[in-house]
């Protein structure tokens, strides 16, 4: 038999070329080099005086680390909620999971920012939330326009994306695996740590990288519930093209939220690699 | 069955490439930059009834983003709402078409007080849509009658947690110069400086900063006050959708004097339907369903004749020339408005 | 104990579900609510409903998400399939590179996704009128890669000795790839049109930077409602995107339950002749 898996075929490959050297340059690769030279030239001329006003400016560094530790709190929180919510479903009859999984499909199909707008709704000050905390005797302040208000719909936009990756790794644990664990003496915890967490890190690994990175460059969400109390740097960058013209200083701003998120996943797939499994191809 | 669902598709198909083409380019639609909820939409239905043409709307939240979308050398709107001093930049850049008053004869009905303003000479490239002053909405209900009439009140402690700013430059560094008692369009750094650093001070008793969402927050009752225009007053205060609590004034060191005023972009290729519009807009009775909407001053005076009694009485409205001596129109700062954008982002760092 | 672990588990579903659906049920309710804000409720009322159909602007936002997304998912699995098959042909080096640069826009947030688009078309002169055609060409070059990459899994599954056998008998590489090759990756090709198209219908960072003149649902609710309060006819909204999607997939689940049982008794009666 001949290898399995590719076939080289020149005259067959010729069909990528459309895409291969026209597409991929024009809308891929050059719109990234555009981005580079706003940030490295001015008016023609090299300089790094983007880059240094970007680390020096007290502005940036503050929201830089405000969408840093937004992103890192939801994907743990994501991670530490989905993770049992994957766990039985994987649990279910395989229909009944099936239906029961539908129901954390169908809020990502529906528009993000009117789920976000739900929570202005649930949170506002004469709203149900706080109404239903005081009823059980708890005095909670103002939850509109907080950092927590900011946190709590991003957990929620990006619950399922933690969920579903996790569920379908899990589905695919071959069950003779944890018999054969039972069979072995261990017991319900020892097999949950040795057998299906490591085999379900895939699944964990994805997730993270489904929440982290939109989650890092997230602006709508902070300014429909944050007041402005939070400033994240998706926001300023937003702020930079649209409403003061500052092209350089966005632009760095973006490599520096580029930077991030591939320094991310290198540490994922770093990750990865440790428990012996091919990192898929993420960079 | 399969070939009837392929043909199916390709109709769709077909006829979602025809809409991409009709989409881009029709000859009788007006591109409109707006701010907002800023314009009854049922106008809009009624001057296509009237001429046929399409109003489409692009919806902004700042001048700032006004002026850079005119900036662009493909700006393609043909209409803009921009505010005194964005009107006085973009003159002096040069984005702007002079407007001839022979196609807007309802300009007729533009009160005296209104026209020929500092920013624009002779109206030449811009005609008054809305005029307001900025102030100080409060709630009956939770503020002291004593604590009222000056800025002071914005900084006062009784009051923490419960003032909701202006997420806007201009307007809230007004309200830290007049109280610290500078002129609000002042060049001065350190009187800036000073500004800033007194809105600094008041950040731990400012429950946020909000544009738009002061409106609900405010009926909602869930702040004491706010730095408002008076045109957002006038709809918290609204007996049907806002709260009768609500109270408005001007404080008395002064305030910023607003006007908003329609303009037509230079690159605009069909100025005369754009003046056809301006036209329609400044008919008495147009003009009154339109204030009824957005709940800003209209300028012209046949208006208040046909405005509900409500409206009339209504001293958000209705504002008396006296209540208007101390306050200044704010004037374009060229570069020197990056002195007020370094200040700015000092406060939210 | 086992009664206790099954309680325990349906609980913490069930709560996790609430959090889930609260916002979305808030949502419905205050769609009936008689004001026009819907921080309070004052009565029951459809007026959100025919404020929303009244308002042009949400109807032409509606329609330029769909045209947007119809066009560029369509596109975009087209060029993503022919690009697939004719990467998986290619020497591994060449491909490797092409496969890296295509991860780009899945990698990169949409925000910077977007801008880089909007410094693009600046330069090119294609011009802010045709909003449009802007956003179709981003959510095009944003859709490609989910699409090449799930119809490469199913070229690998494939097997190259079907579509040889067809060029030995005769067929042309056109008919052998049409009539072989793709009906053998429609799978793949269906779940990449259906995530393209997803993508594109929920997008709001990449069209708010090359949306030009027009604007999609997404960019309207952040324009009306991110600094401003929450009209109710959003909530109106919110309430018919829910049945909807909610009955498409429904169908679609039912659908792919029905077509397992199908196969399922299929394979009892080959086991049985077996």
């Amino acid at each position: 038999m001949q290898r399995k898996g590719t076939v080289i075929d020149v005259k067959r490959a010729r069909i990528a070329y459309p895409y291969i050297f026209v597409w991929m340059p024009l809308f891929i690769v050059a719109p990234m080099i555009f981005v580079l030279y706003y940030a490295l030239f001015r008016d023609g001329q090299f300089t790094l005086d983007f880059v240094k006003q970007v680390f020096s400016d007290t502005t940036y560094v503050p929201a830089l680390w405000n969408s840093v530790w937004i992103a890192l709190v939801t994907t743990v929180v994501c991670l530490l909620a989905g993770y049992p919510v994957a766990y039985i479903l994987s649990h279910m009859k395989t229909r009944t999971a099936a239906l029961v999984s539908m129901l954390f499909i169908l809020p990502m199909w529906m528009n993000m920012l009117l789920r976000t707008l739900a929570w202005k709704i649930l949170l506002y000050d004469d709203g149900i939330i706080i109404n239903v905390l005081s009823w059980f005797g708890i005095n909670s302040g103002q939850l509109l326009y907080t950092p927590g208000a900011v946190l709590i719909a991003t957990i929620y936009d990006f619950l399922p994306f933690m969920i579903l990756p996790i569920y379908t790794t899990l589905m695919k644990i071959d069950s003779s695996h944890i018999e054969a664990a039972h069979d072995l003496g261990a017991n319900g915890a020892q097999t949950f740590m040795k057998v299906v967490l490591p085999q379900s890190v895939p699944g964990i690994i994805s997730g993270i990288t489904m929440v982290f990175v939109p989650a890092m460059s997230t602006f709508a969400v902070s300014t429909m519930l944050g007041g402005k109390k939070v400033l994240l740097l998706g926001q300023v960058i937003e702020e930079k093209f649209l409403a003061n013209k500052s092209f350089g200083v966005g632009s760095t701003l973006s490599l520096v939220l580029i930077v991030l998120v591939i320094l991310s996943m290198v540490i994922m797939r770093s990750v990865d690699r440790e428990n012996g499994r091919e990192g898929g191809t993420l960079w | 069955m399969k070939r009837m669902t392929a043909l199916f598709l390709a109709i769709i198909m077909i006829a979602c490439f025809t809409q991409v083409f009709t989409a881009c380019n029709s000859e009788k639609t007006l591109n409109l930059l707006n701010w907002g909820d800023y314009l009854a939409p049922e106008l809009k239905d009624e001057f296509k009834k009237r001429t046929g043409i399409t109003i489409k709307e692009k919806p902004l939240t700042s001048n700032e983003e006004m002026m850079i979308q005119l900036e662009a050398d493909d700006c393609p709107y043909d209409l803009c709402i921009p505010s005194d001093y964005a009107v006085e930049r973009m003159i002096a850049e040069g984005r702007l078409a002079e407007i001839d008053h022979a196609n807007i004869p309802n300009l007729q009905y533009i009160g005296e007080r209104f026209l020929n303003l500092d920013f624009d000479p002779g109206n030449k490239y811009s005609i008054p849509y809305t005029w307001g002053v900025l102030g100080i909405i409060y709630n009956k209900t939770m503020v002291d009658e004593a604590d009222l009439g000056s800025w002071d009140i914005l900084w006062n402690e009784k009051y923490s947690q419960q003032i909701i700013m202006y997420d806007s430059i201009r307007d809230t560094m007004a309200a830290a110069l007049r109280y610290c008692g500078y002129d609000i369009n002042t060049e001065n750094p350190d009187e800036l400086k000073e500004a800033a650093d007194a809105l600094i001070a008041q950040r731990p008793l400012v429950k946020a900063y909000l544009t738009d969402d002061v409106k609900d927050s405010m009926i909602q009752g869930s702040g004491a006050l706010a730095l408002v225009y008076s045109g957002d007053a006038v709809w918290c205060t609204d007996p049907d959708e806002g709260n009768t609590d609500l109270g408005f004034f001007i404080p008395e060191e002064g305030s910023n004097i607003y006007f908003d005023n329609i303009v037509i972009p230079v690159n605009s290729s069909k100025k005369e339907m754009a003046e056809q519009f301006i036209n329609f807009l400044l008919d008495p009775e147009i003009a009154s369903i339109n204030t009824e909407y957005v709940g800003y001053s209209s300028p012209n005076t046949a208006v208040l004749d046909l405005l509900d009694e409500w409206f009339v009485n209504n001293a958000a409205y209705n504002i008396p020339e006296e209540d208007t001596v101390n306050c200044v129109i704010f004037r374009d700062l060229g570069d020197k408005i990056n002195l007020y954008n370094n200040e700015w982002d000092r406060i939210f760092k | 104990m086992k009664k206790l672990g099954k309680f325990i588990k349906g609980a913490y579903l069930g709560i996790i579900v609430l959090f889930m659906y609260m916002p979305i049920l808030v949502m419905i309710v205050m769609s009936f609510t008689e004001s026009r804000s819907a921080a309070s409720w004052n009565g029951f009322s459809l007026g959100a409903y025919s404020a929303l159909f009244a308002d042009g602007d949400v109807m032409d936002a509606l329609l330029t998400t769909l045209l947007v997304a119809v066009v560029a998912s369509v596109l975009a699995t087209i060029i993503g399939t022919l690009t697939a098959i004719g990467l998986y042909s290619m020497k591994k080096r060449p491909r490797a590179v092409v496969e890296s640069i295509t991860q780009l826009p899945m990698v990169n947030p949409d925000l910077v996704t977007g801008i880089a688009m909007m410094l693009l078309f600046a330069f090119i002169g294609i011009k802010q009128d045709f909003g449009v055609i802007r956003m179709i060409i981003a959510h095009i070059t944003f859709n490609i890669p989910y699409v090449i990459f799930s119809v490469m899994p199913k070229l690998r599954q494939s097997s190259d000795a079907l579509y040889e056998a067809a060029l030995d008998l005769g067929c042309s590489p056109l008919t052998a790839l049409t009539k072989v090759v793709i009906p053998d990756i429609m799978p793949g090709i269906i779940s990449g049109l259906l995530l393209a198209f997803t993508l594109s219908i929920d997008d709001f960072a990449i069209s708010l930077f090359t949306g030009g003149t027009s604007t999609n649902l997404s960019m309207l609710i952040y324009s009306k409602t991110a600094k401003g309060g929450v009209h109710t006819k959003f909530c109106a909204l919110s309430a018919l995107m829910f049945v909807v999607v909610g009955i498409l997939l429904l169908i679609v689940n039912l659908r792919s339950i029905s077509q397992e049982k199908q196969a399922a008794e299929q394979n009892k009666k080959v086991m049985r002749r077996v």
